[in-house]
């Protein structure tokens, strides 16, 4: 045994270093090759916003000023907090929901009402977000307005429901609230999945200690889920802070920072802003556009950062030894 | 602490299919049971009827009484839950909870229903558990690591421990050693020498020689061919049926004859 290729390849390939047979080869070319072009897609993304990006970033205030849309930091952190803002507002509403019917999906319904539910969810996928645009701003705003108002009178001593009420109701929680429909069946079917794939054993066990079906799924199944839902939160999460077209079309936003949701001050976000401003934009003023860009580009970045720092910080409780 | 089975006439469905067909017997308590029997004879489904766990499975269910002390576990208005609080049930292969710690699994069924036991109560049942289940000694200094961490042995003996930290009346175990090394399966088999004082054990294993060495009773189960239902042939103290069964298939199986 300690050559074994000597011994079961025989004479053929005595001497040569470890003959790979030609699928093996290709195949490892062909993975090789799909994992280089994402690093070099990125890169290559990276690049653009760097390159482009750039003059804005070093240019000097006074003539971002004058042919710019203003001095960068200070025009680019309200869009930056806008993005933020909604996509968290959007996460907030949407992640316990899609959980719940994620939970109702894998271990609640009876299977003829559980295929169906997770088909429809995937149909709500499909849907192009223009038509979410479109929702959103003709039928959903108009429509909470009045919700907004009982808000404001009722709740109004929470400071995010203060302020004066917008009378069009293209606020950012609007927007966030179609943010969050977008986002419900990405988060919804990934976590689906993972909950079906907890062990059995690991449910079993739990059942056998006298757990109700709850407490069975506190047990054994979110534990084990938990790194998949921050993935898929985490998916969400792109896909609500670079979503462009819904809320364009929702929000009818400004450059004011606040905390407040239902007002008509509200921010834009940068993806928003860009596709706005980007037809008319020239010189400068595009690549001030693109260095906004960067700059989402860094948020997301972070993001998936501090995600993949949470789920490895309890790695050795995975399940995974 | 230990309670008695009487099961009477119990046939177990799957759907439309029969698994276990009219079982009668009674389990004695403080007393070891072990199930024998070829593959697909029922025997772990039949275990699992007595802490109502094949409900887990979609489709079963099941006809007859189980009673334990005179109570009916399928009596109307019997909660399932509180009938595998009472009996404790430990697994084929080990299946601690993966993202908890050593105290924690072992304490896993505790906190589900007492969680305002003070923690000095909880920190002393977790070792009573696990001085129980003879893995006190090797897992003292790490309780708080995880219970993924130990070997495949220690790891069903932290099963044994969560299900009697709960002080059950009856301990069943479904082929507890059949993922294990020998020398795991000896101190399992000594575990169980030492629970039953305490509670009434039932064992399903394939493992002749395990019956022989652990059990007062033996029941042997089989089936007269596929789809056929399973059912008990017959039982008796382990001496009597390991040496002179009355029915000729019980000694045909178990002189390795067939199965």
């Amino acid at each position: 045994m300690t050559n074994p290729s000597a011994g079961l390849i025989g004479g053929a390939s005595a001497g040569k270093a470890d003959p790979k047979r030609v699928g093996d080869k290709v195949f490892g070319a062909l993975a090789g090759a799909s994992g280089i072009m994402i690093l070099v897609i990125l890169a290559a993304v990276a690049t653009f916003l760097l390159v482009q990006g750039a003059p804005a970033l070093f240019a000097d205030p006074a003539k971002l000023i004058s042919q710019g849309y203003g001095e960068f930091a200070s025009w680019v952190l309200p869009y930056a907090f806008g993005t933020v803002w909604a996509a968290t507002l959007a996460l907030a509403m949407a992640v316990p929901v899609a959980i719940g019917i994620a939970l109702f999906i894998s271990h609640y319904a009876p299977r003829r009402l559980a295929q169906p539910l997770g088909y429809v969810i995937d149909l709500l996928a499909a849907v192009p977000s223009v038509v979410f645009g479109l929702w959103g701003a003709e039928l959903l705003a108009p429509a909470v307005k009045g919700l907004y108002s009982w808000l404001n009178a009722n709740l109004g001593f929470i400071p995010l429901f203060s302020g004066q009420v917008s009378g069009t109701g293209r606020t950012i929680l609007t927007a966030a609230v179609v943010l969050a429909v977008m986002v419900l069946p990405i988060i919804t079917s990934l976590s689906r999945e993972v909950f079906l794939q907890a062990p059995r054993l690991h449910e079993e066990a739990a059942l056998a200690l006298g757990a109700t079906r709850w407490e069975m799924i506190r047990m054994a199944v979110l534990p084990f889920a938990r790194p998949g839902i921050i993935a898929a939160v985490m998916l969400g999460l792109g896909r609500a802070l670079g979503e462009t077209m819904a809320v364009t079309m929702v929000l009818s936003g400004g450059r004011s920072i606040s905390f407040e949701v239902l007002t008509s001050q509200n921010p834009n976000t940068i993806a928003a802003t860009i596709a706005l401003n980007f037809p008319e934009a020239f010189g400068l003023k595009t690549n001030q556009l693109i260095a906004a860009g960067l700059v989402l580009f860094l948020i997301t970045l972070v993001v998936n950062m501090i995600a993949r720092w949470i789920v490895s910080r309890r790695a050795e409780y995975s399940g995974a030894n | 602490m230990s309670k008695r089975i009487e099961i009477t006439d119990l046939n177990v469905y799957y759907g439309s299919f029969r698994a276990v067909e009219d079982v009668t017997m009674t389990i004695a308590p403080k007393s070891v049971t072990a199930f024998i029997g070829p593959s697909g004879c029922g025997k772990s489904t039949f275990l699992r009827t007595l802490n109502r766990m094949h409900e887990v499975i979609p489709g079963a269910r099941v006809e007859g009484e189980v009673l334990l002390d005179g109570e009916n576990l399928y009596g109307p208005g019997v909660d399932p839950v509180r009938v595998r609080r009472q009996v404790g049930m430990v697994f084929q292969r080990p299946n601690p909870f993966p993202t908890m710690s050593i105290k924690e699994n072992v304490l896993a069924g505790i906190n589900l229903n007492n969680r305002r036991m003070p923690s000095s109560a909880k920190d002393e049942l977790a070792e009573h558990a696990l001085r129980g289940a003879n893995l006190w000694e090797e897992v003292k200094n790490r309780m708080n690591l995880p219970g993924s961490g130990l070997s495949g042995g220690q790891q069903q003996r932290l099963c044994i421990a969560r299900a009697i930290a709960m002080e059950p009346e009856v301990l069943l175990m479904d082929e507890p050693c059949s993922a294990l090394d020998p020398i795991s399966t000896l101190a399992i088999e000594d575990l169980m020498n030492e629970l039953k004082e305490k509670y009434t054990i039932v064992i399903v294993t394939h493992n002749m020689q395990q019956a022989a060495r652990v059990s007062d009773v033996t029941a042997f189960f089989n089936i007269a061919g596929t789809g056929a239902p399973g059912r008990l042939i017959e039982s008796g103290p382990t001496d009597k049926i390991f040496s002179a069964p009355d029915v000729k298939a019980t000694e045909d199986y178990i002189s390795g004859r067939f199965g």
